[in-house]
């Protein structure tokens, strides 16, 4: 029965991998379409409060930023640990949002501007008193639309 | 030359580039979707008035202060914030009709004909020392509030969920309950910068 003899030495016959790079390229594509870019470096730390009655920020690129919250620890000694505001990437105050808000206008076209979002990303730890500032710079500025950035809970009771 | 076949290519190192490319995307790039509670700021004007100092029925304006010790007090009475959603879907909706309560107009509302719709107004005032967190569960209630009110009009008028409702559906729905919220400036109590 010379057909069920092995031929040659045994061993496993090697694996192709010719298809390797149609898988990685497929997760590759995945994750091109499905993240954006990380715009801008993050210098304060915040944590941000939860919420249950959140909706998605639609438009991202309609979207400007605001954060508020304690600097990071290698800006801390320049900085201090109180609550800051960071604008693009750097360290403000509530009286360069009006600057920073034409800017940003400035960047879209013209049919979008109306649909302008503020997003707000504030640590919850921060107090009122900056948040209002903000808030009534961004009413100078005439940017109403805002959006209070938060953690998307099923209860409030079980987020603490 | 011609009759020559070409050498393969060797493809091996194609997957090598490839996962080198994933990785500089995985790393460079986030997966973030933000979500939030959406408002709308007042147009800004040079000197305000708040709910309280405007003409407008005492009845009708449901206070709600928050101190500098995230301690909160609505109409003059100290609650938790886990009562609040109750207090505002009464005030809105005031069923029965109570005095103390908000009133009514009829309106007329494309889609519902003529409605009652409450003139109820729910004035925000908290201090310089009100954290962050406890203002967010406050409107975090407030926008709850008005959403059980206006899945249960939906559900009413349409028979329908709000969220599965046509464009015009909900802007009629959202007449029927306008988030009508006044924000005053904060108090300093504590001296707060």
């Amino acid at each position: 029965m010379a057909k069920f003899s092995r031929k040659g030495k045994g061993g496993m016959p090697a694996l192709s991998t010719a298809s390797l790079p149609d898988i990685v390229f497929m997760l590759l594509f995945f994750f091109m379409v499905s993240t954006t870019m990380r715009e801008q470096q993050l210098k304060v730390k915040m944590k941000l409060p939860a919420a249950t009655e959140v909706a998605k920020l639609e438009k991202k690129s309609l979207t400007s930023f605001i954060f508020i919250g304690t600097p990071v620890r290698e800006f801390q000694t320049l900085y201090g640990t109180d609550a800051r505001i960071q604008l693009n990437d750097s360290f403000r105050t509530p009286e360069d949002i009006r600057d920073f808000i034409s800017a940003e206008r400035e960047k879209l076209e013209e049919a979008d501007r109306g649909f302008m979002t503020v997003a707000l990303k504030i640590d919850e730890e921060a107090r009122m008193g900056m948040v209002t500032d903000v808030k009534q710079e961004l009413r100078k500025a005439s940017a109403l639309k805002i959006s209070y950035i938060a953690r998307k809970v099923e209860s409030l009771a079980l987020a603490q | 030359m011609a009759g020559r076949a070409t050498p393969e290519v060797n493809a091996g190192s194609m997957a090598d580039i490839a996962f080198l490319l994933l990785i500089f995307f995985l790393v460079t790039t986030t997966m973030n979707s933000d979500a939030g509670l959406q408002r709308r700021l007042p147009p800004w004007v040079a000197n305000e008035k708040s709910a309280k100092e405007q003409d407008v029925n005492q009845r009708n304006v449901l206070m709600v202060l928050v101190n500098g010790r995230d301690w909160l007090m609505v109409n003059g009475q100290r609650m938790d914030v886990t009562q609040l959603r109750e207090k505002v879907i009464e005030f809105v909706e005031n069923p029965q009709n109570n005095a103390s309560l908000s009133e009514r107009v009829v309106k007329d509302i494309p889609g519902l004909g003529n409605v009652e719709v409450s003139k109820g107004v729910i004035s925000l005032q908290n201090d310089r020392g009100t954290s962050y967190r406890m203002y967010m569960e406050v409107q975090n209630e407030i926008v709850a509030a008005y959403n059980v009110l206006r899945e249960k009009a939906s559900q009413e008028k349409f028979g329908k969920k709000f969220d599965m409702l046509s464009e015009d559906e909900q802007e009629a729905i959202k007449k029927l309950y306008p988030q009508q919220i006044s924000e005053a400036n904060p108090r300093n109590a504590a001296g707060v910068k």
